[in-house]
């Protein structure tokens, strides 16, 4: 319960910081840290509008992909303290839960049979996928090195392993940290900002949305943003009290936040055509943790 | 056969008795011989009507020889002709142009496509056959405040095999407004409006034509306030460019910065004639607003502190590698290519086709200023990046020569204002400028009463949208808003 609250309340701030940090960087006044809430609440207020030629796939769609992140928060514990949703091997179901509502976001966008929404379908569904192989390996070397396989029993017993623990930590961060760019199409994989059709991922599969519908599909970006970051967070918390692990858990999201918005202020964005080898490296490094784990613990040779 | 042909300068008055009239074929044959020569390139080929026919003008220029060969060819209404561009494809738009306006048949014509007067629902667009293949169309409303265009892609997954680029939704009917409006003011007025970002080129073009007509000599320092306005527009534009692409890769900085560095130029330009994009600075026989040493002083301080940040940007996105690999080999276009196509400005400097009318055909003050065309071979959109970032530097250059050589403006408030006078009967005046984009034509031919019978306007855009469609071939279709972005062409030059 601890971790749903904190995720929530991040989320009210992750985008927010992730603006400021640009605005500041540019030499710009820009918005407030609570602007995209109050975009939220404007399309919260709206009317959506439909084309002809989408169906019921298309309306229910943004209500799947907000429901599939919040069942994946609550698999999210809080250092030693369970989610609400734990039990062995909890990670795969957070995996795909995520994974069932990126599915309706993809086939909502097909639903409306633009060719530009099902060029950014084709492409959500290419990253994700090559973005799998990164989550699982780092996660399995997690378990491995532990010896553990829910989220909370991995992050309980990370510390006290020893030295190799801290180098899977750093390991982790990083890769859990590009996840959630590479999840919320972010630079350097996607640039929200552009507002260009034809180079967009996940900004041009939800084209069609609006109102309601695009305010749902905001709300579910902070919270996945927020979920990775609790990631993060826990990788530090498993072995302090709750009374310290808030305030690091808050520091950790602002600072990953801040990261985020560092990155989009000072590099180019990727040619299309890089973001698959630069998604693969992801895959590489978590295996390189794999085997890692697998010399020091001796199951190797 | 050439010697029948004229030779004029730029910016000159000649009359149309004069000029030679060839019969159909000879004239087809001539016009081909001509372009075979890669230093001539056509400025203008349009038609008239004039006493039960029509008047096809040909206007080529030779960039070796620093003049312009003109001739021409009378032919009956809807009369079949054989098509020239079927064996020189520079001239294609031409014809199609022609076609549109006068009801001639080009046979032979490799690809009869509209060029303004396109009826959606009737014009069936270019396809192309297969399981894989999948069409994308943007526009012609797009996302963000551009102008309207129709863009048809037809991909292979991410690859474009093909892009069909379709105009015509600005078409506001400039060239016969021209004929129609009787006043010069609103004539002016016209041009100016012809491109909003190019109006003091366009207005240049204009003014230099009606002056030529007229036989009128503006005095020094009427050349010297347009040669530093067109300059200081060429910044502007190229330094707004920059920022655009940066935006388009995704670079904030670079944006960021680029964009502050166009405003102290395009707000000099509102202290000096009251707007920032320069209309009203240009008119016919007179510099409206007088060039003060307070405006000098104030120029020399803005172009400090803009050189010192532009320098230290430029610099950095030419070495940052994040942004070099996406303009880096990206949609390119060939030295042949922007040959066959006619492509010019720059568009042709940065596919190694020197095209510069400052220098091979100068006008106002830029001969003495001996502009050396900034001259980039590979292409591609950062071919053109650094071509902007060189020709700024350059623009720099010449506008502290020519403050250097700032001439007496007299009284500021001119209670009188001067006027060129009547236009010559029966005459034809041809006009080139470089605006930032490239060469601007524009060509006047006058009636027996000294009215206006024909007023032709050419823009850089006319030719180099078939220069854009080319460079996204085989590149990924999310690089075409950086392709598109780094030509930056006018829709409604093109469209008029």
């Amino acid at each position: 319960m601890t971790s749903l609250i904190l995720i929530l309340i991040s989320a009210l701030f992750f985008n927010g910081i992730i603006g400021r940090v640009k605005s500041i960087s540019a030499g710009r006044k820009g918005p407030g840290i609570m602007q995209p809430i109050k975009d939220v609440i404007r399309l919260f207020r709206k009317g959506s509008v439909y084309s002809e030629v989408s169906g019921p796939v298309f309306k229910a769609a943004p209500a799947f992909y907000l429901a599939s992140v919040i069942v994946a928060i609550l698999c999210v514990p809080f250092g030693s303290k369970a989610g609400l949703i734990s039990f062995s091997g909890d990670f795969v179901f957070f995996a795909y839960a995520l994974a069932l509502g990126k599915l309706f976001c993809i086939i909502g966008a097909l639903d409306t049979g633009s060719s530009i929404e099902g060029m950014g379908a084709a492409r959500e569904a290419t990253y994700s996928m090559l973005a799998e192989p990164a989550f699982f390996l780092i996660m399995g070397s997690l378990a491995l090195m532990t010896g553990h396989s829910s989220f909370q029993s991995i992050f309980a017993a990370l510390h006290p392993v020893g030295p190799m623990s801290w180098a899977l930590t750093a390991i982790a961060m990083y890769i859990f940290l590009v996840l959630a760019m590479v999840e919320n199409s972010r630079m350097p994989v996607d640039d929200p900002k552009t507002h260009l059709e034809l180079t967009m991922i996940h900004e041009v599969m939800v084209l069609d949305n609006s109102g309601i519908d695009l305010g749902l599909i905001f709300v579910t970006g902070y919270l996945k943003f927020a979920m990775y970051a609790a990631l993060i967070a826990n990788l530090f918390i498993g072995s302090i009290p709750v009374g310290f692990g808030i305030p690091v858990f808050l520091a950790v999201q602002a600072v990953c936040a801040v990261i985020i918005g560092l990155n989009e202020s000072f590099t180019a964005r990727f040619r299309m055509n890089h973001n698959p080898q630069f998604i693969f490296t992801l895959a590489c490094i978590a295996l390189l943790a794999v085997f890692g784990v697998m010399l020091m613990s001796g199951q190797l040779v | 056969m050439n010697n029948n042909i004229l030779h004029v300068s730029n910016g000159s008055c000649i009359k149309v008795a004069d000029i030679p009239v060839l019969s159909y074929d000879c004239f087809r044959a001539t016009t081909l011989e001509l372009m075979s020569d890669k230093a001539r390139h056509c400025v203008s080929y349009f038609g008239y009507s004039s006493a039960e026919a029509i008047r096809l003008m040909m206007c080529i220029a030779d960039d070796a020889a620093h003049d312009i060969l003109v001739f021409a060819c009378d032919v009956e209404n809807g009369a079949r002709l054989a098509s020239a561009a079927a064996d020189c494809l520079a001239l294609e738009r031409y014809e199609r142009e022609i076609h549109e306006n006068w009801g001639l048949e080009f046979e032979g014509h490799p690809w009869y496509k509209p060029v303004r007067d396109f009826m959606p629902g009737k014009y069936k667009f270019f396809e192309m056959e297969g399981e894989e293949l999948h069409e994308v169309g943007v526009g012609p409303v797009h996302a963000g405040v551009i102008e309207p265009g129709h863009f048809r892609f037809i991909c292979n997954g991410e690859d474009v095999l093909h892009l069909e680029i379709q105009l015509g939704w600005q078409h506001r009917g400039v060239e016969s407004l021209m004929l129609k409006k009787k006043r010069l003011i609103e004539r002016v007025l016209l041009a100016e409006g012809i491109a909003g970002d190019t109006s003091v080129s366009h207005s240049t073009a204009f003014a230099s034509v009606w002056e030529s007509l007229c036989g009128f000599k503006p005095g020094k320092e009427v050349l010297w306030a347009r040669t530093l306005a067109a300059e200081l527009e060429r910044m502007a534009n190229h330094t707004g460019d920059l920022g655009a692409i940066c935006g388009d890769v995704a670079y904030q900085l670079g944006a960021a910065v680029f964009g502050r560095l166009r405003t102290p130029i395009v707000n000099f330009s509102q202290r000096w004639c009251g707007n920032r994009l320069g209309k009203g600075n240009v008119r016919p026989a007179y510099a409206p607003y007088a060039f003060t040493e307070e405006l000098r002083q104030q120029l020399l301080s803005d172009l400090s502190a803009y050189e010192r940040d532009f320098l230290e940007m430029s610099d950095k996105i030419q070495h940052f590698p994040s942004v070099l690999s996406r303009l880096d080999r990206t949609g390119i276009v060939s030295t042949e290519q922007a040959e066959s196509i006619g492509a010019v400005g720059m568009a042709a400097k940065c596919a190694g086709v020197c095209r510069d009318t400052r220098a091979s055909h100068p006008y106002g003050v830029y001969a003495s200023l001996g502009v050396q065309p900034v001259v980039k071979e590979s292409g591609d959109v950062l071919a053109r990046t650094e071509l902007r970032i060189d020709e700024v530097k350059q623009s720099l250059a010449i506008v502290r020569a020519l403050l250097a050589q700032m001439p007496s403006f007299g009284a500021s408030e001119c209670v009188n204002i001067p006027s060129a006078g009547c236009p010559a009967s029966g005459s034809f005046a041809i006009a080139l400028t470089e605006g930032w984009r490239g060469e601007i034509c524009h060509c006047a031919v006058t009636g027996a009463d000294g009215e206006l019978v024909a007023y032709k306007v050419k823009d850089p855009s006319f030719h180099n949208w078939m220069a854009l469609a080319l460079a996204v071939r085989g590149n990924e279709i999310s690089d075409f808003p950086i392709c598109n972005k780094s030509f930056n062409l006018s829709y409604c030059g093109h469209d008029l």
